[in-house]
């Protein structure tokens, strides 16, 4: 076991697959010599050549369409979109191009593209650089979708992302990239749990929470809040967005008969409203409560100095926790 | 220093300075660019690209037949650019990796695609043509211009070649676009990529005057071949009615990338003589008189002429090559019409490389729902 930063557990995922595997190539704006603007990529070009770290001119939508014809001739780009506000250049080429080759083509072709995405809030960023844009790509079949909580999982998630056959559009919370974790470097990469798995991080009795990314942190902050109230909160990290492991949330809402999702995306048509339509579907008649959403609010990202008031909070959480438990709350008074 | 746009040729609406080799009368000139890519072209590869060009046409009319016939949805005519298509698509080895668009099946004919191929796609029973590395050629791109970065990429393969355990190969990877997709961010992006790596890809554009209803101008004040330079890419204007210019040019394009000098460019000067496709109705965009002008230049009648002019094509050549094109056009048919839909449920196969289990439940759900009316019909 090492204790390791996500970014530097990113950074050993791509290290460890250059070095296995001379298909997988790196590309993006900045990935060489600088090493990428949060570093994930650092020291890869020293390592393994500008063959295969490849500093791209600034374009997205090139970006992203040249590693199509890499795949086209056998190589795994692993393509690095600087900022999560900045992939929406590339949208086309991710949902139109790489999303459906392999479909198009009754299996002919092969687009194991890993789209790294730099992701998300709570920061204090510029405009554009704290979206969370993750319900466009699940939305879209032929795309698988993760989003990693912890170095460990950002580390084989990774590496099962660049492994796989299919496209992986793989969010990392730039929230967690200085935060450190375990991560066993020399564990076997068949060991680790499928990237296609949910997990329950904090077993619990009354309610299930479900989420993802650096909100993994904010429920169990949560968790531990309403533990000291006598309340006990299952908390489950998705970690993959599509597809979603219902077998594993469906068990957890059966037992607890309640479920708040929570992300820091706007809650319209956003992945919250598929899970809550997914367990109500397989879980309706355990059901307690309806399934609650909290959410950012559905408004473009706002300026820093107020993105507290965006992103969901423990209180946030506990509100809901509290209204699926038909407690007090907040909300009392409010109409609904 | 201050860059001005330059005014010495229109951007396609009518001909300007372009390479030429065969008149629109069949007349055979010398162009300074093109002869030393000609020499020993004789007369035997000229009578070789006119009976791609007659099996082109013979094909699309069919194509435009049988979708009026109710057989194919939908059909993107070529009539009029057979020229850059067989031209440009006859320079190329097999081991070269075509990018086309959806107007290409002259370029998807010499490649190689079977009669079932050519229509499967219009006729909505496939969404490409087949496996592209059976022929080397991808299927027909609908988002425009979306193809020409993918060849840029596989150029970018080419170079790595040996990265894979392979060894270094002088392949090259083409891109076919029209004018409309020059405006595209993608074919930009694709000139930028291909110049800033010197990879080995040759971009065609068939500059057919219009897109849909816009025409030329709408996407260019300058011809499009003056924009390649800017990008670092060395281009050609050529008359892209004229099979034997357009295979000049891709051999110097071709020749180009192979020898490691990097990305060429080539803009055809052509016209879409019919509707952009069958769902089009191009009388309210288009002057007939500019249709009456274009078929003066048609681009088989002026290579008859010269091989007729030349002896080198009788009349019972010509017969024959009109017979083989129309055999083609029968087999084009027949397919067609005992085409058998596959199996619905099939439409869940391939989404994913592996297993995905919430699709493959998805695909039970389905096949049970069908399972029920087969059952209540018995
Ligand atoms: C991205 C995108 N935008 C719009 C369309 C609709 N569309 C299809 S063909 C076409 C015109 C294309 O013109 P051009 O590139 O000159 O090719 P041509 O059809 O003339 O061969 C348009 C607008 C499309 N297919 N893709």
């Amino acid at each position: 076991m090492t204790e390791l930063t996500m970014a530097k557990a990113l950074n050993a995922a791509l290290g460890s697959a250059l070095a296995e595997d001379p298909s997988v190539l790196i590309m993006g704006e900045d990935v060489g010599t600088l090493g990428g603007v949060f570093r994930i990529t650092d020291g890869l070009l020293a390592t393994h050549g500008a063959g295969r770290v490849i500093d791209t001119p600034l374009a997205e939508s090139g970006i992203v369409g040249t590693a199509v014809g890499l795949a086209y001739r056998g190589f795994r780009p692993v393509v690095e979109i600087q900022f999560d506000g900045f992939v929406y250049p590339a949208f086309d080429q991710i949902v139109c191009q790489v999303a459906k080759l392999h479909y198009r083509t009754r299996g002919a072709v092969r687009m194991p593209l890993t789209v790294r995405i730099p992701w998300a809030g709570g920061v204090g960023a510029a405009e554009h650089h704290s979206e969370s844009p993750e319900a466009y790509f699940v939305h879209t079949s032929g795309l698988r979708v993760v989003a990693v909580s912890n170095p460990s999982d950002a580390h084989f998630m990774l590496r099962q992302a660049i492994a796989c056959d299919d496209p992986v559009v793989f969010f990392e919370p730039k929230r967690l990239y200085h935060v450190k974790g375990e991560v066993d470097l020399a564990a076997p990469l068949a060991d680790a749990p499928p990237m296609g798995l949910a997990r329950v991080v904090r077993p619990g009795r009354d309610a299930t929470v479900v989420t993802y990314g650096a909100q993994v942190a904010t429920a169990l902050e949560a968790a531990e809040a309403a533990a000291d109230d006598g309340v006990s909160l299952e908390v489950i990290d998705l970690r993959s967005l599509s597809p979603v492991d219902y077998d594993t949330i469906a068990a957890s809402v059966r037992r607890t008969g309640r479920a708040v999702i929570t992300h820091e995306a706007p809650g319209e048509a956003g992945v919250g409203a598929e899970v809550a339509a997914g367990i109500t579907e397989r879980c309706f008649h355990h059901l307690e409560a309806p399934p609650l959403r909290v959410t950012g609010h559905d408004i473009p990202y706002p300026p820093a100095k107020l993105e507290r008031h965006h992103l969901p909070d423990l209180d946030r959480i506990l509100d809901a926790v509290d209204r699926v438990l038909d407690r007090p709350h907040s909300l009392a008074g409010a109409a609904q | 220093m201050t860059y001005l746009p330059s005014t010495t040729a229109d951007p396609g609406t009518d001909m300007g300075p372009v390479a030429q080799v065969i008149t629109p009368d069949g007349e055979r000139v010398a162009d300074a660019t093109l002869e030393p890519w000609l020499h020993e072209v004789g007369d035997d590869v000229l009578v070789g690209l006119y009976r791609d060009m007659v099996r082109t046409r013979r094909l699309d009319r069919e194509g435009v037949a049988l979708q009026r016939q109710g057989q194919l949805g939908l059909w993107a005519p070529c009539e009029g650019q057979e020229a850059v298509q067989i031209g440009t698509a006859r320079a190329l080895r097999a081991a070269d990796f075509v990018f086309p668009s959806y107007r290409e099946s002259g370029v998807q004919l010499v490649r190689g695609a079977t009669p079932t191929e050519l229509i499967q796609v219009w006729r909505g029973e496939e969404q490409s043509m087949g496996d592209p590395f059976a022929r080397r050629t991808a299927g027909p791109q609908i988002i425009i211009g979306a193809q020409t970065l993918h060849a840029v990429g596989y150029a970018m393969g080419i170079q790595r070649a040996e990265a894979l355990g392979g060894v270094a190969t002088d392949d090259v990877a083409v891109a076919y676009f029209g004018d409309g997709a020059s405006s595209q961010g993608d074919v930009n992006e694709a000139m930028v990529f291909a110049a800033s790596f010197g990879a080995p890809v040759v971009f065609v554009c068939s500059n057919n005057q219009w897109a849909i209803s816009e025409p030329v101008r709408v996407q260019s004040r300058t011809p499009l071949a003056a924009r390649a330079p800017a990008f670092g890419i060395p281009s050609l204007r050529v008359d892209g009615n004229d099979v034997l210019a357009c295979f000049g040019a891709m051999r110097w394009a071709l020749e180009r990338a192979r020898s490691g000098a990097g990305p060429a460019y080539i803009e055809a000067v052509t016209y879409r003589m019919g509707p952009h496709t069958t769902a089009d109705d191009p009388t309210r965009y288009r002057d007939p008189a500019e249709l009456e002008r274009w078929r003066g230049r048609d681009p088989i009648a002026r290579v008859h002429a010269l091989l007729r002019a030349r002896g080198a094509l009788d009349d019972e050549a010509a017969a024959d090559i009109a017979a083989d094109a129309d055999r083609l056009a029968a087999d084009v048919r027949e397919v067609c019409l005992s085409y058998r839909t596959r199996d619905p449920l099939t439409i869940f196969d391939e989404v994913y490389a592996e297993p995905h289990a919430a699709l493959e439940a998805e695909r039970r759900a389905y096949a049970a729902y069908l399972d029920g009316f087969e059952e209540g019909a018995s």
